[in-house]
């Protein structure tokens, strides 16, 4: 627990302004451009197939990965910054 | 030396592998057997986690079922990896803070409920049970192919390695053999599909050799695919699907599935901080999308492959004669698995799409029905034999299918007896059990499970990954929202936690009991499970996303009638939000 109220709940604030942009990262390769856009990008050719094919079979989850890893530094950054790491 | 005895070194050298770690690493205390003593580092919990999560529908009957369906199988690809964003924002940290072993713990202390507790138990078994008879189900099929017995004999003999497997390591063992079996199962995926991308595109790496050229005709993979199904009556490999509203359900389903899947959540009980919890769900990605993005390569060239046995002179030419059937074929028809009923008495195997759009054409090349039914759960086990690989390939092959499906299996078993034994035996029926007491109700659940999870696999309500499919989405429906309802709200409180899980519960079992049979016992189903039965299009299969938003929706209207939760659970979700202060996982 952190020491001060303020510290803690801007700590919190700041993890979930995060992760929101994390999600819609998240919704858009796999939903987005995956799924329901697939129409929009059938123009563009991946190897015998469009991008959206693409996206539903691999292209989500190479993102999905650099997501994750993104948002693991990212919090190590919070947690040092806010106090709130462990010793 | 012949395929049979290959098979046998092969499936029993691993198995010599997994049982000497196990008893290397055998479990002394109940702590060793829940969480592996709170030490495993997040590359190797990442290695461990991707083994106990690639089961039997991973590895054995994932890619043959996007084999038969295309792009509109991708569902499996995104929505069992895309899960492991949601669990490494929005629940493994969190729940590694707080620090007990199971799920019903935390749900009972953030709810300070034992009935909420128990439902999640309740939830957490039915899950469980049902992912248990996927495995069940691709155990059997593995096992089945390379003793060469008929498919229910093959399930018995699963079943029986499986308890034996499960009862003798605990977490610890497992955690060590299951970095063990990752490394024989995802050698045995990549090597068969290395050398079928070399063979029909020259690029050794799979997951690119998709997108390449088609060496034999020059064309790209994908469209050559296309043209050949095409020809067959087939939709298009790449065809874009109808109803998005169920894909996307679908992909959510398994998503949110696999961050409320109890199994996979336990494995970040057993990393040494907060950050770890983190790291290691990246790390499990890494591993497991070794697996998933060569999947997709895996299925198209199988397919491609198949339908080139059979017409080897191109579709639109003659098929191949029943007389002349590839080995494979032969070994397979004795499990019951391939069939072929020769309708038009030409003695050719006829393999297209029965629909009535094709009829016309069928009927001009003589053609009296679709001759060859192929079960789509063996079509990655096959795949090294319709390629022509070298018999060690398939020997290998072998091995990997059963280190999935035993890996994934002793995991969930282990789920399922530390919710009995420890949730509610120890939480809340006999508080006083010793620790012998608890080791032995834990193992003699695992062997209930076993009994009953082996009698459903014999007529399953679908190949092994639909069944698996139906487990995330009861999981998602049921226990994620209440999860992160306990992370994200003050607000909920015991009685919206309760009432959440039993409707979302309740909804999606129902649901899939209507179109599936009731306790999945065929027979007993009260509408036929095809597309227009269906409400709005969503298959039972995609339920567990709706199950999930009755969850959410119950649970905040019947918090918000409610009173507050009390002030120091209100302390106790603020505590859980930051890292500082996490000590290793305890059962008290």
């Amino acid at each position: 627990m952190a020491d001060d109220k303020s510290i803690a709940q801007a700590y919190w604030k700041a993890n979930l302004r995060l992760i929101a942009g994390c999600l819609v990262v998240w919704a858009l390769s796999s939903y987005g451009f995956g799924i329901l856009l697939r129409p929009w990008l059938s123009g563009i050719q991946v190897g015998g197939a469009d991008l959206g094919f693409w996206f539903a079979q691999q292209g989500s989850i190479l993102t999905f990965i650099a997501l994750i890893f993104f948002y693991a530094w990212k919090m190590n950054q919070l947690d040092k910054r806010f106090g709130v790491n462990e010793e | 030396m012949s395929q049979f005895a290959i098979n046998l070194i092969f499936v029993g050298a691993s198995f010599a592998l997994y049982i000497g770690i196990a008893i290397w690493a055998r479990a002394g205390s109940t702590r060793d057997f829940y969480v592996a003593g709170g030490g495993v580092h997040p590359v190797m919990n990442g290695m461990a986690t991707a083994a106990d999560w690639m089961s039997a529908a991973s590895f054995i009957s994932m890619a043959g079922l996007i084999a038969a369906g295309g792009y509109a199988n991708s569902t499996f690809l995104m929505g069992w990896t895309g899960g492991y964003v949601l669990l490494a924002m929005l629940l493994a940290p969190y729940l590694r803070k707080f620090g007990k072993f199971t799920v019903p713990d935390f749900i009972g202390d953030r709810f300070y409920s034992s009935g909420a507790r128990l439902v999640a138990v309740a939830c957490l078994i039915i899950a469980s049970v049902t992912y248990v008879i996927g495995q069940m189900t691709g155990a059997g099929v593995a096992f089945s192919r390379f003793l060469e017995v008929d498919s229910n004999t093959g399930l018995m003999i699963a079943a029986v390695v499986v308890f034996l497997y499960a009862v003798m390591g605990g977490m610890k063992g497992i955690t060590y053999t299951q970095v063990a079996q990752y490394v024989v199962l995802i050698i045995a995926y990549t090597i068969p599909a290395v050398f079928i991308s070399l063979q029909l595109t020259g690029n050794p790496i799979p997951g690119l050799g998709l997108f390449s050229e088609h060496t034999e005709s020059g064309m790209p993979l994908l469209a050559k695919l296309d043209q050949v199904v095409n020809e067959l009556g087939f939709r298009d490999y790449t065809a874009d699907v109808p109803n998005k509203l169920n894909m996307v359900l679908f992909t959510l389903s398994l998503m949110i599935g696999t961050a409320g899947l109890p199994h996979v959540i336990i494995r970040f009980f057993t990393v040494p901080k907060v950050a770890d919890a983190r790291w290691s769900a990246g790390w499990a990605l890494v591993f497991i999308a070794l697996l998933y993005l060569t999947a997709p390569a895996v299925a198209s060239m199988a397919r491609l492959n198949l339908l080139t046995t059979i017409y080897p002179d191109g579709p639109t030419a003659d098929a191949i004669k029943y007389e002349e059937r590839p080995d494979w074929i032969q070994t397979w028809e004795q499990t019951g698995l391939i069939q072929f009923e020769d309708k038009n008495n030409d003695g050719r195997i006829q393999l297209y799409n029965d629909s009535p759009e094709f009829a016309e054409t069928a009927t001009q090349r003589g053609w009296n029905g679709n001759e060859l039914n192929v079960n789509n759960d063996i079509l990655v086990l096959a795949n090294p034999e319709i390629a022509n690989l070298p018999a060690w390939v398939v020997g290998l092959i072998a091995a990997g299918g059963l280190a999935a499906a035993l890996s994934t299996a002793a995991g969930l078993l282990l789920a399922i007896s530390s919710a009995i034994s420890h949730d509610l035996i120890k939480g809340s029926i006999n508080p006083k059990i010793s620790e012998r007491g608890e080791l032995r109700a834990a193992r003699i659940s695992m062997a209930v499970a076993i009994v009953v999870a082996t009698y459903l696999g014999m007529n399953p309500p679908g190949f092994a990954a639909q069944v698996v499919a139906l487990a995330f989405g009861i999981a998602g429906a049921s226990i994620f929202p209440v999860l992160m309802m306990g992370i994200f709200s003050t607000r909920v409180n015991n009685k919206g936690a309760i009432a959440g899980m039993l409707a979302g519960l309740l909804s999606t079992v129902i649901y899939i009991f209507v179109y599936l049979g009731w306790l999945f016992i065929p027979g007993t189903n009260n509408l036929a499970n095809t597309p227009d039965n269906w409400l709005m299009g969503i298959s039972p299969l995609s339920f567990g996303a709706v199950g999930a938003v009755i969850n959410f929706a119950v649970a905040f209207a019947v918090s918000a009638m409610t009173e507050k939760p009390p002030q120091e659970i209100q302390e106790l979700v603020e505590s859980v939000r930051y890292p500082r202060g996490a000590g290793i996982a305890t059962g008290h």
